[in-house]
C-alpha cells in the first residue's frame, strides 16, 4: 500500500523542468513533461552525482548538467550506451496536486 | 502501441535482404533501431559465414586477428532479431512481378519490400592459366583460408596488382613466411591514392621488410607446373618468375549479375537514386553494388550512409537523402603509416604545398585550388589527416591558414594530451581524451567488443574525443588502426542533431523567412523527429529565435542550459559562482567592501580573481543566489553565459606612461554597449592602450590596440582549448568607431555564427574576407548591422535586477520542503 504525501501543485513544476522536493537530507528532483507527465527521482546522477532536476527535460528523458548524460524519467535510468540508475520514488497526480510515496522515501533516508 | 506498423495489427511486410555483409547489415541495424515490428526479415548470404568486417581480412591474413575476431554479427544476433538466415546460399533469381527471391538451392522467399546488397567481386584478368589450382583473389574468407593453407606449403607468392588490397594481401603472406614479389602494370604502386614521390617512399620501406616489387609489367600468362598447380608467372615482355601461389588484386567490380538477370537497369553498378531505390521502387541497394550518380563506392563510411538512408525510407520516415560522399584511404599494413583524399595529383588551376623529407620517411602534399584544399597525400606522418580531410570535405577556405597548413593542427598548441600526436606510439595506459580522462587502452576495448567504426560511436561510448575535440585525430588514428578502414564518417553537411536532418543554416533561414517566434513552431515547421528535441537542439532553437525576432521571439528558460536559467555558474558539487560585472576590470572601495559583505553574509567558501579581471565568488548555495545579488547591487557578470563577458583592459594613457590611449575608458564604453549580449558562445574583447598590450588582445574574439594614431580592431582570437591568434581587421581613429565597427563584426557573428562556434570558427568558416567585404566595404551594411545589434540590446534587461528585485521566476530559486 502505499502512503501517499501531498506536495505541490502540479502548476508549481515547469512544463519541460523540474522542482527539487527536500526530506531531511533527500533531495527529490520532480518533473514535469510537456504532456503533464509528472515523475520523482532521486536527484544525483549515477554517474557523478549531478543535480538532475537542472538538467534540460525533453521527451521523457533529462539530461544531466554536469556531464550530459540522459536519464529516462520513468525508470531512472541511463539512456545506452551509459550505465546506472538513480531511485525512482512512486508519484502521482489527482486533480491537479503532486502526492510523493513519502515511505519509499524513509526506506531510503534510513 | 507502434506507431510504425501502419495497419495496427495485421501481418507484417516483408523485407528480403540478399547479400549478408557489413553495407546490408548496417542497413538492417538501423532500420531495427527505428522500426523494430515492421517487417518480417530474411537474409540470402552466399558465404555461410554470419556478417564480418571486411575490411579485417587483412590483419587475419597477418595472423593479427582470427576470423573470431572480425565477426560484427553473430548467430544470435540474427535470432534475437528474428532474422531468418539462410548462409551459404546463393539467390540466383529475382521474379519481379510475384515478388519473390530463389537461392540455388531452391529456398525461396516472397518480399515487399527487397533489399540488394550483393557487394562487388574481385575482377580475373584474362589470361591464360586464370583458372589453375592455387590461382585466388582477396575477398572473403575462403580466400584468406586458401593463402594460409598455401603459405603453410608453399615458398613463392605472387600478387598482381600494387594497390591498396594488393599490398595488403602481400603483407600479409610475408609475414605468413612467404617470399612474395608484387607485380603491377603501373609505374607506381597505387597510383589512385598516392603520387610518385610518396609512393617510392612507401615502396622502400615494403622492400626494407623484404618485399619485391615487378612494376609496369604485364602479365601475359599463369603456367601450370607438373601437379597441375600454377607454378610460375610469364609476362609480356618475356621475364617470369616462379609462382606457387598467385593472388589476383587487380580491382574488384559491383556484382550486378542477379539485378541484371531481373531487368533492373544497371550501369556500373545497379542504378540507384538519392533514396538507394532502383529502378523497380520496390526494390533498394546499396553498398559496393550500388551506383549512385555514377560511383560505386568501396569504402565503410560512405556506405554506411547510404545504410541509414535506407533504413530511414524502409521505416516509412521518407526523410533523408544520400548526396554523394568524398572518401579518403588509409593503408592497413602495420608500420607504415599513409593517406590520401582527394584530388592529390593536381593539374591546371591547381598549386601544391610539399614537404618532403627523404631520410626521415616523410612526405605530404597538399593541393589546393581557389583557396580550397582539394586533395592531399601523406606519407609517414598522417596525423593531421583527418583534419586536412574534413577542410577538404567542408570546402573551408585555407587562405588565411596557408602559412602554416603544412605543420598541421598542432602548430598553435592543442593541450590536454602531453602533446603527443601519434596513436600507434602510445601504450593502451596513456591518456587520449584530457576532458574526461580516457586512456588509449579503454577506446580500443571499447571498438573491438562494440563494434565501433565511426568517431560518433566512440563519443558516444567512451566520451573521448565528446567535449573539447582536440583529441579528435588521435581517437581516430586509434579507430582507423583498430576497425580498420576509412574512419572519416563524411557527411557533406552536419544536421543540427539526432532530432533533426536539417542544418543550422537551413534552421536558421526557416526562422527568419517565416517568422517563426518558438520552438514548438520551429519544431512543427521543420518536421522535427522527436517530440520537444534534447538538450542539443533546444538551447541552439532558442539562441537562433531570440537573436533573429529579439523582443518578439520567446525565450523560454526551459530550453537553457542551467547556468543561463540561474544566471549562475554551477559547480560540481551542485553549488553555484557568482561574477559580478566590473565595467572595464575598473571597481570601486564600495563595490569591494560589498563584494567582501556579502561572502561573510553568505559563508561564501571561495573568493578568486580571475583571468577577465573579475572577482568570483564560488560556492553559493543556489537558494541565496537572489539574495546574494540583491546585496551586491551590481549588474550580472554574465560569466555563465553564451554572452558577452569581460572586456579587459590595461591602465592606458590615464597613469600608464607609455601608454597612447585611454585604453581603460574604451573597455569601459565598449562594455557598457554591448552589455546583456548573447551570442552563439561565449565573447571576450581586450583593450590595450599601446602595443605593448598588457591586455592581451590577441586572444579575444574582438582585440582593441591603441596607437598614437588611432585604434587596431582584430578579431577571432582565442585562449582556450586550441590558442589563436585574432587577426587584423582594421584600424580607425575614434572611439565611436571602434564601437560601431566591434559592434557590427559582433552582430554578423551573432547572425551568421553556429551555434556553439566562437568567433574563430565562424572566421574559419566564411574567410575574413567575408567579413571585410560586409564591415569595411560596405559602410550602410555596417551600419545597418550595428543598429540591429543596439535594438537587440535594447529588449533585454539585466536578469539579476528581475530576478533579484522583481521576484522573476521564483519557483527556480526554491526548494519544497517533505
Amino acid at each position: 500500500m502505499n502512503q501517499w504525501t501531498d506536495i505541490l501543485d502540479v502548476n508549481d513544476i515547469p512544463r519541460l523542468g523540474a522542482r527539487v522536493v527536500r526530506h531531511g537530507t533527500l533531495a527529490i528532483a520532480v518533473f514535469r513533461t510537456a504532456d503533464d507527465e509528472v515523475f520523482a527521482l532521486e536527484d544525483r546522477c549515477p554517474h557523478k552525482g549531478g543535480p538532475l532536476s537542472q538538467g534540460i527535460v525533453h521527451g521523457r528523458k533529462v539530461t544531466c548538467p554536469m556531464h550530459n548524460w540522459n536519464i529516462e524519467l520513468d525508470s531512472g535510468c541511463a539512456v545506452a550506451p551509459d550505465h546506472g540508475c538513480a531511485r525512482e520514488f512512486p508519484v502521482k497526480v489527482e486533480d491537479g496536486r503532486v502526492s510523493l510515496d513519502l515511505s519509499a522515501v524513509e526506506d531510503v533516508a534510513a | 502501441m507502434d506507431m510504425s506498423t501502419p495497419m495496427g495489427q495485421g501481418p507484417k511486410m516483408k523485407l528480403v535482404m540478399v547479400g549478408n555483409g557489413m553495407a546490408g547489415v548496417r542497413t538492417l541495424e538501423e532500420l531495427l533501431k527505428l522500426a523494430p515490428d515492421l517487417y518480417d526479415i530474411t537474409v540470402f548470404g552466399a558465404e555461410p559465414h554470419p556478417n564480418y568486417n571486411r575490411i579485417l581480412l587483412s590483419p587475419v591474413l597477418a595472423g593479427e586477428q582470427t576470423v573470431d575476431d572480425i565477426v560484427l554479427n553473430p548467430l544470435d544476433w540474427y535470432q534475437q532479431n528474428a532474422i531468418t538466415l539462410h548462409m551459404g546460399r546463393k539467390v540466383v533469381k529475382i521474379d519481379r512481378s510475384a515478388r519473390v527471391v530463389e537461392a540455388e538451392d531452391g529456398t525461396r522467399a516472397d518480399y515487399d519490400r527487397l533489399l540488394l546488397a550483393t557487394g562487388s567481386i574481385p575482377f580475373i584478368l584474362p589470361v591464360p592459366g586464370a583458372d589453375l589450382d592455387g590461382v585466388i583473389s582477396f575477398r572473403d574468407i575462403a580466400d584468406v583460408d586458401a593463402m594460409i593453407r598455401a603459405s603453410s606449403q608453399y615458398r613463392h607468392a605472387v600478387v598482381i596488382g600494387g594497390g591498396l588490397l594488393g599490398l595488403e594481401a602481400a603483407n600479409g603472406l610475408m609475414k605468413r613466411g612467404m617470399d612474395v614479389t608484387v607485380v603491377h602494370i603501373g609505374p607506381w604502386l597505387m597510383e589512385r591514392q598516392l603520387d610518385e614521390p610518396a609512393a617510392r617512399l612507401l615502396q622502400k620501406s615494403l622492400e626494407e621488410k623484404g618485399m619485391k616489387f615487378l612494376l609496369q609489367k604485364q602479365t601475359a600468362e599463369l603456367v601450370r607446373g607438373e601437379s597441375g598447380r600454377v607454378a610460375a608467372i610469364k609476362f609480356k615482355d618475356g621475364d617470369s618468375a616462379p609462382a606457387d601461389l598467385v593472388v589476383m588484386a587487380v580491382g574488384i567490380r559491383p556484382n550486378t549479375e542477379l539485378a541484371e538477370s531481373a531487368g533492373l537497369h544497371c550501369n556500373r553498378g545497379i542504378v540507384v537514386n538519392d533514396t538507394m531505390q532502383t529502378f523497380d521502387p520496390r526494390i533498394y541497394s546499396i553498398g559496393e553494388c550500388a551506383a549512385h550518380r555514377g560511383t560505386a563506392y568501396g569504402l565503410v563510411a560512405p556506405l554506411f550512409e547510404q545504410a541509414k538512408v535506407a533504413a530511414n525510407h524502409l521505416a516509412h520516415y521518407g526523410i533523408g537523402r544520400y548526396q554523394g560522399s568524398v572518401t579518403s584511404t588509409k593503408l592497413k599494413v602495420t608500420g607504415i603509416d599513409l593517406f590520401s583524399a582527394g584530388d592529390f595529383i593536381g593539374g591546371e588551376g591547381t598549386e601544391a604545398i610539399l614537404y618532403s623529407d627523404p631520410i626521415g620517411g616523410v612526405y605530404k602534399k597538399l593541393v589546393i585550388k581557389d583557396n580550397k584544399l582539394v586533395g592531399g597525400v601523406m606519407y609517414g606522418d598522417t596525423v593531421d589527416g583527418a583534419w586536412y580531410f574534413s577542410l577538404l570535405r567542408d570546402g573551408k577556405d585555407v587562405s588565411e591558414l596557408r602559412d602554416h597548413l603544412m605543420f598541421g593542427q598542432d602548430h598553435c598548441g592543442n593541450l590536454g594530451h602531453q602533446g603527443i600526436n601519434k596513436a600507434a606510439t602510445m601504450t593502451d595506459d596513456m591518456e587520449v581524451c584530457g576532458c574526461n580522462g580516457v586512456c588509449k587502452g579503454d577506446i580500443v576495448k571499447a571498438i573491438r567488443e562494440k563494434g565501433l567504426f565511426t568517431l560518433e560511436d566512440v563519443r558516444k561510448h567512451t566520451k573521448a574525443s565528446s567535449s573539447c575535440g582536440s583529441c579528435t585525430g588521435l581517437v581516430e588514428q586509434i579507430l582507423a588502426v583498430t576497425a580498420g578502414g576509412d574512419y572519416s564518417a563524411a557527411p557533406k553537411t552536419k544536421s543540427m542533431c539526432g532530432c533533426t536532418d536539417h542544418t543550422h543554416e537551413a534552421v536558421r533561414d526557416a526562422i527568419r523567412q517565416n517568422k517563426l517566434l518558438t520552438i514548438p513552431q520551429v519544431m512543427t515547421f521543420m518536421e522535427w523527429r522527436t517530440p520537444n528535441g534534447c538538450a542539443s537542439c533546444r538551447p541552439a532553437l532558442n539562441y537562433y529565435l531570440i537573436s533573429t525576432w529579439p523582443g518578439e521571439a520567446e525565450d523560454d528558460p526551459q530550453s537553457r542550459f542551467i547556468n543561463e536559467r540561474a544566471h549562475a555558474n554551477i559547480q560540481r558539487d551542485g553549488t553555484y559562482s557568482v561574477i559580478p560585472r566590473m565595467w572595464g576590470g575598473q571597481t570601486t572601495p564600495s563595490e569591494l567592501r560589498r563584494i567582501a559583505d556579502v561572502a561573510e553574509k553568505y559563508a561564501i567558501p571561495s573568493v578568486k580573481v580571475t583571468g577577465g579581471q573579475r572577482i568570483d565568488l564560488l560556492g553559493v548555495k543556489k537558494e541565496d543566489l537572489p539574495k546574494v545579488w540583491a546585496d551586491l547591487d551590481m549588474p550580472s557578470g554574465h560569466a555563465y553565459g553564451k554572452a558577452l563577458r569581460t572586456v579587459k583592459t590595461c591602465v592606458g594613457s590615464e597613469w600608464c606612461r607609455f601608454g597612447t590611449q585611454d585604453s581603460t575608458q574604451m573597455g569601459i564604453d565598449l562594455e557598457k554597449v554591448f552589455f546583456k549580449m548573447w551570442a552563439p558562445h561565449k565573447v571576450k574583447l581586450a583593450v590595450s592602450g599601446c602595443p605593448r598590450n598588457c591586455a592581451e588582445v590577441a586572444i579575444k574574439d574582438v582585440g582593441i590596440i591603441g596607437v598614437d594614431s588611432g585604434w587596431e580592431i582584430y578579431v577571432g582570437g582565442n585562449g582556450g582549448i586550441k590558442t589563436e591568434v585574432a587577426q587584423f581587421l582594421v584600424k580607425v581613429k575614434t572611439p565611436d568607431e571602434v564601437i560601431e565597427y566591434s559592434g557590427a563584426f559582433l552582430q554578423l557573428y551573432r547572425e551568421e555564427a553556429r551555434y556553439l562556434d566562437r568567433t574563430v570558427h565562424y572566421l574559419e568558416r566564411v574567410g575574413l574576407d567575408y567579413v571585410k567585404k560586409k564591415i569595411l566595404d560596405d559602410p550602410e551594411g555596417r551600419r545597418a548591422l550595428y543598429e540591429r545589434l543596439l535594438f537587440a540590446l535594447s529588449v533585454e534587461r539585466d536578469p539579476w535586477v528581475e530576478r533579484a528585485k522583481e521576484g522573476k521566476l521564483k519557483h527556480e530559486f526554491e526548494t519544497v520542503a517533505a
